[in-house]
């Protein structure tokens, strides 16, 4: 997830102070992890020096922290790049779990309980996901979805790996 | 304490061995689902542990009754007052209308007419199905069709649901929709659930998973 291009879209909105957008990406996108207030100031300084947000004058109060931000065109461009750009599709559990079955094999240990450990591990978090769903909004929901499919994708390989751990000890060990 | 106890089930059909000495157990008002590859037995079991099939060697145990030592008589009985059953599709009587297919099994308990159309109309309505109630279960959707086959499976009050894939023919939206109002039900009234499943999204409505594999299954709370 980027920040700075989160940051920027939600001040395509107008102009914000770095508090305001904190709670603003905390509530849309923070769900697991709120972001530190020195996220967002090193994010907004970075960006500020690229040319992607403008200061915006200070709001009435004082202190660092009422300084406003607003974003430029180059920002603009900067999202518009971003939300045409497909993330890559990255396999980002596999390669951690295939090692694993292949290191239990090579070892002489059970890969099967490997395996099965790990769909154990895979469906409490299903659950959990299952359960905040069912109490969530709309917005709960949709996010709950997206991770539980993903989850869903791992066990899937999990299982086709479980019916094939013959085959593939035979291979490793040859 | 264990409502359903299976210990060392076997099942051939012919030369095929469905059930390999397969141990489960059951515990008042959870939610278990049975996962496993395609032809592991999933079925096989759960078709032994409600009665429908008697398996070839080893005990079911419902409270401190042997299924696998009664009558056909006794056992059929025992079905229809303890047990609800939900399978994948085929399940309604086509003729009868949707309040009509939930009400039957109280029917045939001797309840009357009214007061067992009553209990059904209920049933569907906690279902979000009442809509229905007058037209035949080819006039439904799937997903409408499967919540008439929970309300039915619900009405009489039974202490457990065996379920084959229940969403099995469902789309995900429907499928989580039958799979949350089922475990709703089955909560707010007490009912066990038996969930054959292979799909995870599905399973993860259950409070834990018990995997067969080659006949066996590997219920980690039967040693306990
Ligand atoms: N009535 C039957 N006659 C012959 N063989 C059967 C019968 N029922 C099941 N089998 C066989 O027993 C084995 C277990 O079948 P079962 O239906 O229990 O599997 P399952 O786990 O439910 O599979 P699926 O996920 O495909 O529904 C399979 O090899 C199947 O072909
Ligand atoms: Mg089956």
């Amino acid at each position: 997830m980027s920040i700075g291009h989160a940051l920027l879209g939600l001040l395509e909105g107008g102009p914000r102070h770095g508090y305001d957008l904190k709670r603003a990406y905390d509530e849309r996108f923070g769900q697991d992890r709120p972001l530190h207030y020195g996220q967002v100031y090193s994010t907004l300084s970075r960006l500020l020096k690229n040319g992607l947000v403008t200061d915006a004058g200070v709001e009435a109060g004082d202190g660092p922290e009422r300084k406003r931000y607003a974003i430029t065109d180059a920002g603009v461009t900067d999202v518009e790049r971003w939300l045409s750009t497909p993330e890559k599709p990255e396999p980002y559990l596999q390669n951690t779990l295939y090692s694993k079955v292949v290191l239990a094999l090579l070892s002489g240990r059970g890969a099967t309980e490997v395996l099965d450990a790990q769909r154990s591990a895979h469906l409490t978090a299903m659950r959990e996901l299952t359960r905040r769903k069912a109490d969530g909004d709309l917005a709960d929901q949709l996010i709950c979805d997206f991770a539980l499919f993903h989850l869903e994708a791992d066990l899937r390989w999990l299982e086709l790996t479980a019916a094939r751990i013959d085959q593939l000890a035979a291979e490793v060990t040859r | 304490m264990s409502l359903v106890k299976a210990e060392g089930l076997f099942k051939s059909f012919g030369k095929t061995r469905a059930l390999d000495g397969a141990d489960i157990t059951i515990r008042a008002g959870e939610v278990v689902a049975i996962m496993g590859p395609s032809g592991s037995g999933k079925s096989t079991l759960l078709h032994c542990l409600a009665g429908i099939m008697p398996p070839d060697k080893g005990t079911v145990m419902y409270r401190d009754q042997d299924l696998t030592a009664m009558g056909d008589s006794a056992r059929s009985e025992l079905r229809r007052t303890e047990f609800g059953f939900v399978f994948q599709f085929g399940q309604l009587v086509p003729e009868l209308t949707c309040v009509e297919n939930v009400a039957l099994p109280l029917r045939l308990s001797g309840v009357k007419r009214k007061q067992a159309e009553r209990a059904a109309l209920d049933w569907l309505a906690k279902l979000e199905v009442d809509t229905v109630a007058d037209q035949r279960p080819g006039e439904t959707s799937g997903g409408q069709g499967q919540r008439v086959a929970i309300a039915r499976a619900l009405v009489t009050g039974p202490k457990v649901i065996f379920a084959d894939e229940p969403t099995g023919a469902l789309d995900s939206l429907n499928g989580e929709r039958v799979m949350h109002l089922l475990t709703t039900a089955a909560r707010d009234t007490g009912a066990a659930v038996v969930l054959v499943t292979h799909e995870a999204r599905v399973a993860a409505y259950s409070d834990r998973e018990v995997v067969v594999r080659d006949g066996r299954a590997r219920d980690v709370e039967f040693a306990r």
